[in-house]
């Protein structure tokens, strides 16, 4: 396996996902492009974080480059200690865009990291059968992705994530095609599935209403160079109800991630 | 999560797409078949005032009468071998080389220049080079086929290889997939669509071949048999062979079609 390096680190924190100094920087027109800069974050076990921010803070590339789709310049992030190299089965990712193969039904796509894992096939039944019922696709399983609405292909996306049983999920603005009705929904039965099979999650946004509901903690990003601008604490309870997001200490949460993505002291 | 909660479209068994109207597939029909009939109309109105063509009652009893002899049959053997022969080979060479093209960019700088040059040289301008070096039996005119299909779908594969989602390719990476994964079971699938349609292309480009080549150097066929008739002044044979290309032509691009629906049917039409 070459996703991860062998070498575990002597730093002693526990942190699930640790990403440390990166700086990401891309080559525009023989102009240097500052996707990230010295960007430094801690996810703890369990933990759902969102990363909300305007468009070019380097929200997509800092979780590309988790998910080790994308290599740093500079920096590192560790995964339970050990330094990301590529891709993982440890690190599910969803992707805005669903990314579901449109040749496979519902069940084999959420099968379809179990092949690859060499899993029997009795065994790939069952789990996709699980992850399915779970995201509610169960009368939808022998569907191909043409004929699902938006909601239901990102349903179905997070079953696939799960099948593989990551320990992190990355998501990368998964709701962000959908109407804001489906949106709510679909928040709403994330955190469901969440709290009944906990995993870290690093969750982008650029919706703050979204980004306050889901998370228990909110990073605010700024954007030339892309940075980390503050952090937020959501200290809501959870199980995160309708209550809770009509409660004054959600508004007001709220309001202060507004002014923080809306409201950046321009420093350059 | 309960499906109920948002919108469910109901799943169809093959993902049709609701029919149109079928008033519509009913008149499609009748001005096909009323177009067909009037097409033959004409031309025998046409052939019974003056023109030396034979009439469309002259071309059935021609045809029949090729039938019963054999030499119908032995002139369709020989033309489908053929075709078939060169068809096959061709795109079972071009779907590898397209891949190869499209994957590794070594394999594309080695190919590509080849492959564009003899694209712009029409298969059967190199039949007289091939009858000099491989001889007047079947190995030239299943040669120039070979080439007429082959070029036709390689570069098809080619620009499905290119065009894959690069989004599908993270996705499986993501889940673990090596690089033979994914090409066998992202890669594969997704430029299926290319390959199908490249081989239409293909299939085309070969019948129009084998029927210039048999014109030129061959001893049975339909294009042999035309070539013939027209020594004869036999216009009812070239006719008949005319009619059977076609329908041949047609019939072979059906079953093509027909497998890219039922292959390709997941694909979502924009």
């Amino acid at each position: 396996m070459t996703t991860t390096q062998d070498t575990p680190r002597t730093m002693t924190d526990t942190a699930k996902i640790s990403v440390r100094d990166t700086r990401k920087t891309f080559a525009l027109q023989d102009e240097e492009f500052v996707a990230l800069d010295g960007v430094s974050l801690d996810v703890a076990d369990n933990e759902f974080v969102t990363v909300v921010g305007p468009s070019g803070c380097g929200k997509s590339t800092l979780m590309n480059i988790v998910a080790g789709l994308e290599t740093p310049t500079s920096g590192e992030v560790l995964v339970d200690g050990k330094g990301v190299t590529g891709p993982g089965p440890e690190r599910g990712v969803i992707f805005q865009q669903y990314a579901l193969f449109p040749w496979l039904t519902v069940r084999k796509n959420v099968e379809f990291g179990l092949k690859v894992a060499g899993l029997p096939a009795a065994e790939r039944r069952e789990r996709a059968e699980h992850y399915v019922r779970l995201v509610g696709l169960e009368q939808f399983a022998d569907a191909l992705p043409k004929t699902l609405s938006g909601g239901m292909k990102q349903r179905c996306a997070i079953a696939r994530a799960y099948a593989v049983n990551p320990s992190i999920l990355l998501m990368d603005e998964p709701f962000g095609a959908l109407d804001a009705l489906t949106r709510v929904r679909l928040q709403e039965q994330l955190l469901d599935t969440w709290s009944t099979e906990k995993r870290t999650v690093l969750f982008i946004t650029h919706d703050v209403d979204e980004a306050v509901f889901l998370a228990g903690r909110v990073v605010v990003m700024a954007a030339r160079p892309g940075r980390i601008h503050e952090v937020i604490d959501v200290d809501l309870p959870y199980p995160r109800t309708e209550d809770v997001r009509l409660s004054p200490a959600f508004g007001e949460l709220r309001n202060r991630v507004w002014r923080a993505v809306y409201h950046q002291t321009a420093d350059h | 999560m309960t499906a109920s909660t948002v919108s469910t479209p109901t799943p169809t068994k093959n993902g049709s797409p609701p029919r149109r109207r079928p008033g519509k597939r009913t008149t499609l029909l009748l001005l096909n078949t009323v177009s067909v009939v009037g097409g033959i109309g004409i031309w025998w109105v046409l052939a019974l005032s003056g023109l030396q063509l034979p009439t469309p009652p002259e071309v059935l009893v021609k045809g029949i009468e090729l039938w019963s002899d054999g030499t119908l049959m032995e002139d369709l053997t020989a033309s489908l071998g053929r075709v078939l022969a060169g068809f096959l080979l061709g795109s079972a060479a071009a779907v590898p080389v397209g891949f190869l093209m499209g994957w590794y960019t070594p394999a594309r700088g080695l190919f590509e220049p080849w492959i564009q040059f003899f694209r712009t040289i029409p298969p059967l301008a190199l039949l007289p080079l091939v009858l000099v070096l491989m001889g007047i039996g079947e190995l030239p005119k299943v040669f120039v086929i070979f080439l007429a299909a082959f070029l036709a779908c390689v570069i098809s594969t080619y620009q499905g290889v290119v065009s894959v989602d690069r989004t599908l390719i993270n996705a499986a990476r993501v889940l673990g997939a090596k690089d033979g994964t994914i090409f066998l079971r992202v890669v594969v699938p997704a430029s299926s669509p290319f390959i199908l349609v490249g081989m239409r292309v293909g299939l085309g480009s070969a019948w129009a071949t084998l029927v210039a080549a048999e014109l030129l150097a061959a001893q049975a066929g339909l294009g042999f048999r035309m070539q013939q008739a027209q020594t004869y002044y036999d216009l009812a044979t070239i006719f008949v062979s005319i009619v059977v290309i076609g329908i041949l032509g047609l019939a072979m691009d059906r079953l093509l079609l027909l497998a890219e629906t039922r292959l390709t049917g997941w694909q979502e039409r924009r």
